[in-house]
């Protein structure tokens, strides 16, 4: 139940049983990138060999941030900026970088969602949009730009995004997708009205449901055939590539942020348990069920791009096979799949100047199951081309848009939560405002500065964000975070804390970890990171139909008050840490008798006295 | 006479087999993909095809050119490969040495193509007539898109529950607390008899009458 309205001591809200607490959490953690961008990473980094370094991070990183944002959330009872200015109020500034980078990673998930939204609006017409070329104005032929690329390509770039031709071209708003946008926030609103009681009851369904649709997935897609062309691609394992440091250092990260901890969520999750929760149980299951969902989620993936692969080689042949049969006018159906190549060596050692002048396409499986793709690229390019060749396009395309949408709007809940709750904790607005209409400013203040996204250049943007907010400041809060918890709150506390709430002291392996391995695998991954990063001036893909080589993308480098932006995007966040630590330095220097940097003031007495003003008021 | 009747008569079928030859200037070149079109249902090509196909042209011919008698004897045949093509070309019924011109025939065939195709039960990609492109169907653009259809349902279902969740507990708290009056009043009421009832003892009338142990319900909203 959430706070009761009659009396004045506002109760903390709290979960109606542990399994919401739970799906919340695994919710959270397991988002659009389990599915889009973990595969890929699989493929290009030698398959099952890539779960090596995967399963060394999840044990030696992963795990132990968790654990530890799990445990301070519950013992301390309050939101992320609360936590770390009870441990010290030196280390203020962290919580309210997780809320900035929490503010700027929620405005453009949710414009990924919102074309989610719209592919699945999309997706109950007959035949599917994305599977034809619109006709050009005279009705004489398609159109140019779509019969050069291919019609989902066209669909996504012009019919979608209509985008410009590089980032500084910004043109207008489209309605379209201002609309998708204001439907995806309403959803998120409506589920999070009544914070985490209407929340909690919308996880048994977002949680749930990717799984249910995922596991539909993986009994169609393995019968498709080519699926085992695919999933043999992805799992067979290429042991040479460990050798890459750039492996460990993309394993190290995609588990970082594949888990979400620094966001502040998680903490403001946990702080509504019952102080006596086996936190660490909770943090295993977490942590393994979102590893496990990414390795699940490949599977389906991949037997699907073995489908479509398999598809795209057989209709090159197909072609080939119908240019041979109508230049050396062959009967029909004399040379098929099965003896095409005899056939062609037939005929090109026979006539080899005619076979050379009709300019067959190679076809080349290898090749096709190469063009691997993630992020926005696999879900609205890839999959829709493969869904448009399975029987009943439909169904699939609506339950994989659904399943995306479900994915996505959990990990929005532990975003918005990241914002809510350290504003309801820094009292920022006023206590008379209904709960209901503080989220909703919320909402709209998120709605407004995401419109930027609803831009021809939208797209442009949204890679810089998903590029480099979710990056930089959240390696350098998690340092934070842990060096916080276990050195400056110290190891001895926190190890009463968890036994407090859990019964029992934290083993060797935790305390390893946060003491030693985790801090020391963050600064690494955080300093490689930043010099792979800045070896090069970052380019961009993008979508010129005027480019020589359309429809290959063109990539250049991003003008110059963009990467002053990117830098910003890096900083910003991040200098509340020194900032409120130099806040706090000077208060203290100036009065220091004042001693409110002692462990002595507990909130719970500020609100008495307050009630006590109002009664007698 | 009889030979140069028959002179004649070689020269002209002669003539004839000159005009309709591969690459012939105007004539057009066919190939039909009739496996690929039915597959099990595929017909053979041969002969009785053949004639139905010179017949249809000859119907096509007369739909254009209204008034020229075109026979099937007008539409001449060449080169008929394995693959099912051959090169035709037309010639005017008024003389048979002379053909037809390209456009005529061009046009003749795009005004019957759907005829022509559905005589083969076959497509405009599997009966093709090389150099006439087929015309594209226009497209089936409904008046309102498909998906605002689908939009204003999802909208309009999350705006009706976002109204609902906001304006249900004010509505409910309002009615609760119009029946704590009425209970109130009724307690009030009772009061007063009870009072008239004990006058005698005086004790229990005297001092506020506690309510907390009357009604639980309406204090323990937990």
């Amino acid at each position: 139940m959430a706070e009761t309205a009659d009396s004045g001591v506002k109760e903390r809200a709290k979960w109606d049983n542990k399994a919401q607490y739970l799906l919340t959490s695994i919710g959270f953690a397991v988002g659009l990138g389990n599915v889009w961008r973990f595969p890929y990473l699989c493929q290009i980094y030698g398959g099952g060999a890539f779960l090596i370094p995967y399963l060394i991070a999840l044990v030696f990183q992963g795990l132990p941030l968790l654990y530890l944002e799990l445990a301070v959330g519950q013992r301390f009872r309050v939101g992320s900026i609360g936590v770390w200015k009870s441990i010290s109020p030196l280390l203020g500034g962290v919580g309210i970088a997780s809320m900035i980078v929490s503010f700027l990673v929620c405005i453009f998930y949710n414009t990924i969602l919102s074309w989610v939204l719209w592919y699945f609006f999309h997706s109950f017409q007959n035949p599917l949009p994305w599977s034809q070329c619109p006709l050009n104005e005279n009705r004489t032929g398609y159109n140019v730009e779509c019969e050069k690329s291919t019609p989902v390509n066209y669909f996504w770039y012009r019919e979608t995004l209509n985008i410009s031709t590089d980032i500084e071209t910004s043109g207008s708003m489209h309605w379209w997708l201002v609309v998708c946008l204001a439907s995806a926030w309403c959803v998120v609103y409506i589920c999070f009205i009544k914070g985490i009681e209407s929340m909690g009851k919308a996880v048994y369904v977002t949680a749930t449901f990717p799984y249910l649709v995922l596991t539909i997935f993986l009994i169609r897609a393995t019968t498709l055939p080519g699926a085992t062309d695919g999933l043999m691609y992805l799992f067979t394992p290429k042991w040479e590539i460990l050798k890459n440091p750039q492996v460990w250092l993309d394993a190290a990260t995609q588990i970082f942020f594949s888990l979400s901890v620094a966001f502040g969520g998680l903490i403001s999750f946990s702080s509504y348990n019952p102080a006596k929760n086996n936190c660490e149980r909770d943090a295993v299951i977490v942590g393994v069920i979102n590893s496990a969902t990414s390795i699940y989620a490949s599977i389906p993936i991949f037997s699907i791009l073995g489908f479509k692969a398999t598809n795209v080689y057989n209709s090159c042949r197909m072609e080939n096979i119908l240019d041979l049969t109508n230049h050396f006018e062959l009967a029909e159906q004399n040379i098929t799949l099965e003896n095409y190549d005899q056939w062609f060596d037939h005929l090109n050692s026979t006539y080899p100047d005619q076979v050379a002048s009709l300019k067959l396409r190679p076809c080349d499986l290898q090749k096709f199951l190469d063009q691997s793709a993630s992020g926005t690229g696999l879900a609205f390019i890839v999959f829709t081309e493969a869904v448009i060749e399975m029987p009943g396009s439909q169904v699939w395309a609506v339950l994989f848009f659904i399943m995306l949408f479900s994915l996505g709007l959990s990990s929005m809940f532990g975003n918005i939560e990241g914002i809510l709750t350290p504003i309801n904790d820094l009292k920022l607005l006023p206590n008379w405002i209904p709960h209901e209409v503080k989220t909703a400013i919320i909402c709209m203040i998120c709605f407004l500065t995401a419109l930027l996204f609803t831009l021809s250049s939208g797209n442009y943007w949204v890679e810089v964000f998903n590029g480099y907010v979710g990056s930089v400041p959240l390696l350098i809060i998690a340092f934070f975070e842990i060096i916080g918890v276990v050195y400056v709150h110290g190891m001895k506390n926190f190890s009463d804390d968890i036994y407090f709430m859990t019964g029992s002291r934290p083993n060797i392996y935790w305390k390893a970890c946060w003491m030693v391995i985790s801090p020391l695998m963050l600064l690494v991954v955080f300093v490689a990171y930043v010099v792979v990063q800045a070896q090069k001036h970052p380019t961009y893909p993008t979508w010129n139909p005027n480019y020589d080589e359309f429809p290959e993308t063109k990539v250049i480098p991003y003008p110059d008050w963009v990467f002053g932006i990117i830098i910003l995007l890096c900083v910003v966040p991040v200098t509340s840490i020194p900032l409120v630590a130099l806040y706090r330095l000077i208060r203290r220097v100036r009065s220091p008798d004042r001693g409110d940097l002692n462990n002595y003031c507990n909130e719970g007495f500020e609100i008495e006295t307050q009630e006590q003003n109002n009664r007698r008021t | 006479m009889l030979e140069k009747i028959l002179l004649l008569f070689c020269l002209s079928s002669a003539l004839a087999e000159n005009l309709c030859r591969p690459d012939a200037s105007n004539g057009y070149k066919v190939r039909l993909s009739i496996k690929r079109a039915l597959g099990d249902e595929a017909y053979v090509w041969n002969q009785d095809e053949m004639f139905l196909f010179r017949a249809t042209l000859a119907f096509a011919m007369r739909n254009h050119l209204s008034g020229q008698d075109f026979q099937v004897s007008n539409i001449l045949v060449c080169d008929e490969t394995p693959r099912v093509s051959f090169w035709f070309i037309v010639t005017s019924p008024l003389d048979a040495t002379r053909p037809v011109g390209k456009e005529d025939v061009e046009e003749a065939i795009r005004k019957s193509r759907s005829r022509i195709n559905s005589a083969f039960l076959l497509t405009d990609q599997t009966l093709e007539f090389i150099g006439i492109i087929p015309t594209l169907a226009a497209p089936v653009s409904p008046d309102t898109p498909p998906w605002l259809i689908v939009f204003g349902v999802v909208m309009g279902s999350v705006g009706a529950g976002i109204i609902v969740l906001l304006v249900y507990p004010v509505v409910h708290k309002r009615l609760k607390k119009d029946e704590e009056e009425e209970e109130l009043e009724e307690e009030e009421g009772e009061e007063e008899t009870r009072r008239v009832k004990t006058m005698e003892n005086g004790a229990a009338g005297d001092g506020a009458h506690n309510l907390s142990f009357t009604d639980d319900e309406r204090f323990t909203q937990m």
